[in-house]
């Protein structure tokens, strides 16, 4: 698997499109840190952005390179390698190498401004971590995409479908469940809710980390007595890599019984 | 050397391989015959692992295929169409090919065999049809593996790189390997065959020599053979 892993990185990094992801963030960055003029404030901004966009560019990015290296797949298949670490080796390509175009991207620009020198640092870390964790679930997502469907377009489709839904469909379902049902008790469900949505599991726990949680009035309290505490933290964590192993674990099960 | 028993396979609703039986001894070469459509690629891939039969068995070498990928170390496959990552360069992937198989040095041989040094370090993606078959011809024979498949390898070469790959499978037969090759190109295949495999609708229809078809079929030379069998079939 490794091998795979270091020729499916290495090829990527040589790809255009990296850099172009690459050059996107590093401008972001430093946009960000002009206008605002002080790390907080461009965290939030940037959190706002890395949310919707990581979990798009992760999606496409996967799909992409799937449908493109289908000729170098069935090269593979017809090598003394398993089905599973070729897949698995190609994924965590696509995925290592979108992260480090993320973490170098932000990192550079906001390690010059003085990140170790503010308190800002962990926020700055969970922004990058949750965006790495986004870019690892939203990838894997999309790898199970292509391995089920043989059209490109259809593939293509099926994704954006799913970004669209998990980014915006479903906090709007979300909100009319809310308002519907706002006679009952709804803080347990809410936190629930929030959990199920890799999206906005991420978003809220920047949000707390943040101190602006007073803002979000009773649900915020509830949601900061759980999110804020390490054991919220935890549980944050544990279910984000949970979104990361399953969509892997289909990959893996997938492709033992696809015809090539 | 492998060993084929009742094997079905269909995709959606297509049914490509019908209860095929086939075994093919160690040494020679076999052609695989069909019309378009008449399961050739899927019986081929099917042996490599890459389509996974419905039903049936294959043993390769004696043991049981299925789960398996080490088996592939003593397979030499030569895809039909020669596509590679576009942002490769050739001596990159035959080093990429080497570090996934093991050392061997016989590439240079073939490298030099097929002309191939001037493309050494162009991208794949900007090379033609015919020099990327020779790449593809290249990364198949640089190991010393017991069984070749070969499927239309003849496709895009040129007249003198088709001399070079006739000579380069005589060879490999007289070094006692066993090879197994798809062609449209009769000519081709009479001229290297010892055994022919004909499907047709997803079943064998006839397994044996070429002289033994012509006369079955009593049909003078091999391409009216082959027309007198599909045209009967078709009629």
């Amino acid at each position: 698997m490794l091998k795979i892993l270091k020729y499916s990185f290495y090829d990527l990094m040589r790809s255009r499109w990296s850099y172009v992801y690459f050059a996107f963030y590093m401008l972001l960055g430093v946009v960000l840190l002009f206008l605002n003029n002080d790390l907080s404030k461009a965290v939030i901004t940037l959190m706002n952005v890395i949310i919707v966009l990581v979990p798009l560019i992760g999606t496409i990015f996967g799909v992409m390179y799937y449908y493109n290296s289908k000729e170098f797949t069935e090269l593979l298949l017809a090598q003394p390698l398993k089905r599973s670490s070729i897949f698995l080796g190609q994924y965590l390509g696509v995925a290592l190498s979108l992260s480090m175009s993320l973490i170098l991207g932000l990192g550079i620009p906001f390690v010059f401004y003085g990140l170790f020198k503010s308190n800002a640092i962990w926020d700055f870390s969970l922004l990058l971590i949750t965006g790495t964790f986004l870019t690892f679930i939203f990838t894997a997502l999309a790898f199970n995409i292509a391995l089920s469907n043989e059209n490109k377009i259809k593939g293509f489709g099926y994704a954006i479908l799913l970004w669209l839904f998990l980014a915006i469909i479903y906090d709007g379902l979300f909100l009319m469940s809310l308002v519907l049902f706002e006679d009952y008790p709804l803080d347990k469900l809410s936190l629930f809710g929030t959990m199920l949505n890799p999206i906005d599991l991420s978003r809220t726990l920047i949000l707390l980390k943040l101190d602006i949680s007073a803002l979000l009035g009773y649900t915020g309290a509830v949601f900061k007595k759980f999110f804020g505490t390490n054991f919220g933290l935890i549980l944050s964590l544990l279910m984000l890599t949970i979104w990361v192993i399953l969509p892997i674990l289909r990959i893996t099960f997938k492709s033992k019984r696809k015809d090539f | 050397m492998v060993n084929i028993q009742n094997l079905h396979k269909k995709f959606n609703k297509n049914i490509v391989l019908n209860g095929v039986d086939l075994t093919i001894n160690e040494g020679g070469i076999f052609a695989v015959l069909g019309p378009n459509g008449s399961g050739k690629t899927t019986l081929i891939k099917s042996i490599l692992g890459m389509v996974i039969p419905n039903k049936g068995v294959i043993n390769v070498f004696g043991d049981n295929i299925k789960n398996s990928s080490n088996y592939r170390h003593k397979i030499d496959y030569l895809p039909q169409i020669a596509n590679f990552p576009s942002n490769l360069k050739v001596r990159e992937l035959i080093k990429m090919i080497k570090d996934l198989r093991g050392n061997t040095t016989e590439d240079k041989r073939l490298i030099a065999l097929f002309k191939l040094e001037p493309f050494l370090d162009k991208k794949l993606g900007n090379l033609s049809g015919g020099t990327k078959q020779k790449v593809n011809i290249v990364l198949t024979f640089m190991f010393d593996s017991p069984l070749i498949i070969l499927d239309e390898p003849t496709s895009g070469l040129d007249p003198i790189s088709l001399i070079r790959l006739k000579d380069l499978i005589q060879s490999e037969k007289t070094n006692g390997k066993t090879i197994i090759i798809t062609s449209h190109i009769m000519s081709f295949v009479e001229e290297v065959s010892d055994e022919i495999v004909f499907l047709l609708e997803g079943q064998i229809y006839f397994k044996g020599t070429i002289s033994a078809l012509k006369t079955k079929t009593n049909q003078p030379d091999f391409e009216h053979a082959i027309a007198s069998i599909l045209t009967e079939n078709h009629a």
